[in-house]
C-alpha cells in the first residue's frame, strides 16, 4: 500500500514536470471524450425519436394480424376471432394500452381530388390509451364514440384534397365480397404529426361505422398493444399470443418495421465503432507522450533501479501516470459533454433539411439523448484501452539495464 | 534554403519513434477518411441516380403548384405537342409527357388505390427504368390501347395475372366520375416496394380519354445525359416552355434527396473534424516537445546569428515533411482499402433494411477518386500545420543567452 502511495505521488509529480505536454494531452483526451459522448447523444436522440414516432405510427409495440394481412392488407384477411371476444380478453389483461382496429386501404375523394390512403376504424376510448398518431388534433375535435359519423384526416391531406373541417368527403374501399363499399363522412377534425407522410396517409373513422360500411360485423384486422418498455417484448408477445385466438400472427415492432428495428441495432454498433475510432486516434498521442516521458527520464529511472526499486514499480509508475492523464481527460470530457448537451435539451432545429430527415424517418427537431450507458461505455473504453496502450512504453521503461541507463546522456 | 530543408528532414529522424507515432496518427486518420468519404460519395451518386432514373427524371415541366399539391386540375395543356416541340428544340430524345391521377383499381377479388400514369409509350422507356423492368409480359405499345402495366406487389395483392382485366375508378379532370377497364399486359419488378405497390402505367391517349383530359397532362419529364448538364439544360427548357408553366430540376422535385445528403454530410463532417483536431493535437505535442528539447541548440544557432523567423520556418518545414509523409501514406493505405472493398463489396449487419429506404442496394462498391483520396488528408495536413504555429511562435520569445544556459 505504501509502495502504491509512493509511486502514485511520483507519477503525479512527474506529470507536472512538463506541464505543457500534460495539458496538451489532457486537452486531446478531453476533446476525444467529449466527441464520443456528444455524438452518441445526438445519434441516440435521433434514433429514439424515430423509434418513438415509428411506434406511434404503427402503432403499439406488439400487433396481432391475420397471418397474410401484412403482405396483403385486404379486408379478406380479418382476425378470425370476433371483436367482442377479443375485447373481453384484452381488457382483462391489464395492458398499458391496447386497441382493436379495422385497417384497410381506401380511396378518399373530395369534390376535386382523390387520394389513396390507409383507412383506420378505431374505438376512440381504446385509441386514447395507445397514444397513437392521429391523437394530436390540430383543429376541430377527435372522434367521440364507436358510432361517430365523422372522419379525422391529417392537415396535409386536407390541403391536398382542397377541403376543410365541415366539408364532406367520400371514402371508398371493398367489402369481403369485393363489392365497392363507400360512404360519405363529414370532416370533424384535422390531426397533426411530426412526419408529413403520416399526415398524408392516415384517415380515422369510428370503428362501428366502418364495420357497417365494409359489412364486417364485429370483426377487426389488427390489435395493437402497448408495452411499458420498448425493449424485451418476448413475455408480452407470448401473453398476447395466448389471448388472440387461432390463426393469427403476433409480432413485436422490430419485426413489423424492420427498418426501425435494424436502425436501433446499427446505431448500437455505430456508437461503439465511433468510440473506438476516436480512441485509436488518441492512442497515438498517448503512447507518444508516455514514450517521451520515459525517454527524458532514462537516467533517473536507471538511478531508481540501481537504488533498488523493483522494475514492477517502474512499470506501475508509468501506468499510473497514464491513468492519471486519462482520468483527468475523462472527467473534463464528461463535464464538457454534459455542459454542451444540457443547453440543447429543448431540441436542435434542423428544419433546413426537414425533407431529407423525413427520408431517414426522423423529424426536424433533434433532441440529444445523453444515455448513462453510452457515458459508461466511453469511459470504460478509454480507461481499458488506454491501460493497454500504456503497457508498451511502461514495459520498456521497466526493462532498462541500470548501468546503461545511468550512463546514457 | 537547401540547408534548412536538409536540417528539417534530419531533425525528424533524431527521434524516429516519435516521428513515426505522429505519422501513424495521420496515416490512421487519413486512411479512415479516404475510405469513409469514398463510400459516402459513391453512395450519394447511386442514391441520386437510382431515385431519378426510376421515375422522376432530372427536369420536369409542370403547372405552378403541381409539385406540392399534385392536384388533378393543375394542368399542362396540350402536353404531347409540348413534349414534341421540346424534343425538336433541344435535339434531345429523352423527353416524355405524362398525366397522372389517383384511381381505385379492382380485380375480380380485390380493390386497391393506386397512382396511375398515362405515358407516351414510345418515349417513356427513355426517361424511366420502369419499362425495362417488366418481368412478365411486355411494356405498353399502342398509344390508345386499353392496356395497363402494374408492379409486382400490386399484381400479387390484386390477384391478377397477365391478360386479366382491371377496373379503374377515379375522378376526371372536371371532378366527374371516370371509369375504364384495362387489360394487364405487363408486370414490372423494380425492387422498391413503394413503387411496385402503388404505381400503374397506361398509354397517354387512353388515359386522356378516360379522365376527360382534353389533350392535357401533368408533366413533361426530361432525362439529362448526366447530372452536370442539368443546369444548362434547364435554362434551355425554360426558353422553350410557354408562359404559365414552370420548370423544376431534380432538386426541387425531390428536395428530400439533396437534404438527406446534406444531413449525412454535415454529421459525417463533424466526425471527421474531430479526427482532424485529434491529429492536430498529436502534432502539437510532438512539435512542442521537439522545440523544447532543442532549446539549448536553438540558443546556439541564434547566437550564431540565425533569425528566429528562420528557426520558425524550420519547425514548419519539419511539420510539413511529417504531414506529407502522412498524407501520401494515408491516401495510399486508404485507397488500397477502398479498392479492396470496391472489389469485394462492403456491407454491415442491418444495412439491407436501411439501404432499401434510400433506393440503394444492400452492398456498396466504393470507388476512390482523386477528390475522395485527398479531400480528407488535405484537411489533416492543414490541421497539422496550424498546430505547428504555437511551437514556432514560441521561438520568437527565446533569448539566446538564457536558452544556451538550459542543459542540453
Amino acid at each position: 500500500m505504501r509502495t502504491f502511495a509512493i509511486i502514485s505521488m511520483l507519477a503525479w509529480r512527474n506529470l507536472w514536470r512538463n506541464h505543457r505536454r500534460t495539458i496538451v494531452m489532457v486537452s486531446a483526451i478531453t476533446i476525444g471524450v467529449w466527441a464520443m459522448i456528444f455524438m452518441s447523444a445526438l445519434m441516440r436522440g435521433m434514433v429514439n425519436d424515430m423509434v418513438r414516432d415509428g411506434i406511434r405510427a404503427l402503432p403499439g409495440h406488439v400487433q396481432v394480424h391475420h397471418p397474410d394481412f401484412r403482405d396483403d392488407p385486404s379486408i379478406l384477411n380479418l382476425i378470425p376471432t370476433s371483436d367482442s371476444v377479443l375485447t373481453a380478453a384484452f381488457s382483462q389483461a391489464g395492458f398499458d394500452g391496447w386497441s382493436s382496429r379495422v385497417k384497410v386501404p381506401a380511396v378518399i375523394s373530395s369534390e376535386r381530388e382523390s387520394r389513396g390512403v390507409t383507412l383506420i376504424g378505431v374505438d376512440p376510448a381504446l385509441e386514447r390509451s395507445l397514444d397513437a398518431v392521429g391523437s394530436q388534433i390540430a383543429e376541430g375535435r377527435n372522434l367521440e364514440d364507436v358510432n361517430d359519423g365523422g372522419v379525422v384526416i391529417g392537415r396535409k391531406l386536407a390541403d391536398r384534397l382542397d377541403t376543410e373541417i365541415g366539408k364532406r368527403i367520400v371514402l371508398m374501399s371493398q367489402d369481403p365480397d369485393n363489392e365497392i363499399a363507400d360512404r360519405g363522412y363529414r370532416i370533424v377534425g384535422l390531426f397533426e404529426a411530426s412526419l408529413e407522410q403520416v399526415e398524408e396517409s392516415f384517415v380515422f373513422v369510428a370503428k362501428a361505422t366502418l364495420q357497417k360500411m365494409l359489412r364486417i360485423e364485429d370483426q377487426v384486422t389488427e390489435i395493437a398493444v402497448l408495452a411499458s418498455d420498448y425493449r424485451n417484448l418476448e413475455a408480452l408477445t407470448e401473453q398476447v399470443t395466448g389471448l388472440a385466438g387461432e390463426n393469427v400472427e403476433v409480432l413485436p415492432w422490430q419485426k413489423l418495421n424492420s427498418y426501425l428495428g435494424s436502425m436501433l441495432k446499427v446505431m448500437d454498433g455505430f456508437v461503439l465503432v465511433w468510440m473506438i475510432v476516436i480512441f485509436l486516434a488518441l492512442s497515438f498521442g498517448l503512447v507518444n507522450t508516455l514514450a517521451m516521458a520515459v525517454f527524458e527520464r532514462v537516467r533517473e529511472i536507471g538511478l531508481m533501479l540501481a537504488l533498488g526499486m523493483r522494475p514492477s514499480n517502474i512499470l506501475g509508475q508509468i501506468i499510473v501516470e497514464s491513468l492519471l492523464l486519462l482520468v483527468f481527460g475523462l472527467i473534463l470530457g464528461n463535464v464538457l459533454a454534459w455542459a454542451s448537451i444540457v443547453p440543447l435539451q429543448d431540441g436542435i432545429d434542423i428544419s433546413a433539411v426537414a425533407q431529407g430527415m423525413e427520408m431517414f424517418g426522423a423529424s426536424s427537431v433533434l433532441y440529444p439523448a445523453l444515455e448513462l450507458k453510452d457515458m459508461i461505455t466511453a469511459n470504460v473504453i478509454v480507461l481499458v484501452l488506454g491501460f493497454f496502450a500504456s503497457l508498451s512504453p511502461a514495459w520498456r521503461a521497466s526493462r532498462y539495464e541500470p548501468i546503461e541507463a545511468i550512463t546514457k546522456i | 534554403m537547401n540547408i534548412i530543408v536538409l536540417l528539417a528532414w534530419r531533425n525528424l529522424w533524431r527521434q524516429p519513434r516519435r516521428t513515426w507515432l505522429t505519422i501513424g496518427a495521420m496515416v490512421f486518420s487519413n486512411a479512415l477518411l479516404v475510405f469513409m468519404i469514398s463510400i459516402q460519395f459513391s453512395t450519394y451518386e447511386l442514391m441520386i441516380d437510382n431515385t431519378l432514373q426510376a421515375f422522376t427524371g432530372h427536369i420536369q415541366v409542370q403547372a405552378p403548384g403541381y409539385k406540392d399539391d399534385l392536384k388533378m386540375r393543375q394542368l399542362v395543356p396540350d402536353v404531347r405537342s409540348l413534349a414534341k416541340s421540346l424534343r425538336r428544340e433541344l435535339g434531345l430524345e429523352t423527353i416524355a409527357a405524362r398525366a397522372a391521377a389517383f384511381a381505385l383499381a379492382s380485380s375480380e377479388e380485390r380493390s386497391y388505390g393506386l397512382q396511375i400514369y398515362g405515358v407516351e409509350t414510345r418515349y417513356e422507356s427513355l426517361v424511366s427504368t420502369i419499362p425495362g423492368l417488366v418481368r412478365d409480359g411486355r411494356y405498353l405499345k399502342d398509344p390508345d390501347a386499353s392496356e395497363i402495366v402494374i408492379g409486382k406487389v400490386l399484381a400479387r395483392n390484386l390477384r391478377v395475372e397477365l391478360g386479366d382485366e382491371v377496373t379503374l375508378l377515379g375522378s376526371g379532370r372536371d371532378g366527374s366520375f371516370a371509369a375504364a377497364i384495362a387489360t394487364v399486359v405487363g408486370i414490372f419488378d423494380s425492387g422498391v416496394a413503394a413503387i411496385d405497390r402503388s404505381i400503374a402505367e397506361v398509354p397517354l391517349e387512353f388515359f386522356q380519354d378516360v379522365f376527360y383530359m382534353e389533350g392535357a397532362g401533368h408533366q413533361v419529364v426530361i432525362a439529362a445525359p448526366d447530372l452536370e448538364s442539368v443546369a444548362a439544360l434547364k435554362r434551355q427548357v425554360e426558353d422553350v416552355v410557354p408562359a404559365g408553366l414552370v420548370v423544376h430540376d431534380w432538386n426541387a422535385l425531390q428536395p428530400g434527396l439533396q437534404q438527406a445528403i446534406q444531413a449525412d454530410i454535415s454529421s459525417a463532417f463533424f466526425m471527421y473534424g474531430v479526427l482532424v483536431v485529434l491529429v492536430a493535437f498529436s502534432v502539437l505535442n510532438t512539435q512542442l516537445m521537439s522545440v523544447l528539447e532543442r532549446t539549448h541548440e536553438f540558443g546556439i544557432t541564434m547566437a550564431l546569428g540565425i533569425a528566429p523567423g528562420r528557426l520558425g520556418r524550420l519547425v514548419f518545414l519539419e511539420t510539413a515533411f511529417m504531414g506529407l509523409v502522412g498524407l501520401f501514406l494515408g491516401a495510399l493505405v486508404g485507397g488500397m482499402i477502398t479498392e479492396w472493398f470496391g472489389y469485394t463489396g462492403f456491407s454491415y449487419p442491418g444495412m439491407e433494411e436501411m439501404a432499401a429506404n434510400f433506393n440503394l442496394p444492400s452492398r456498396f462498391y466504393p470507388q476512390a477518386t482523386l477528390l475522395t483520396l485527398f479531400l480528407g488528408p488535405i484537411f489533416v495536413f492543414a490541421g497539422g500545420m496550424l498546430a505547428a504555429i504555437y511551437p514556432a511562435v514560441r521561438l520568437h520569445r527565446l533569448h539566446p543567452v538564457e536558452a544556451m544556459r538550459v542543459a542540453p
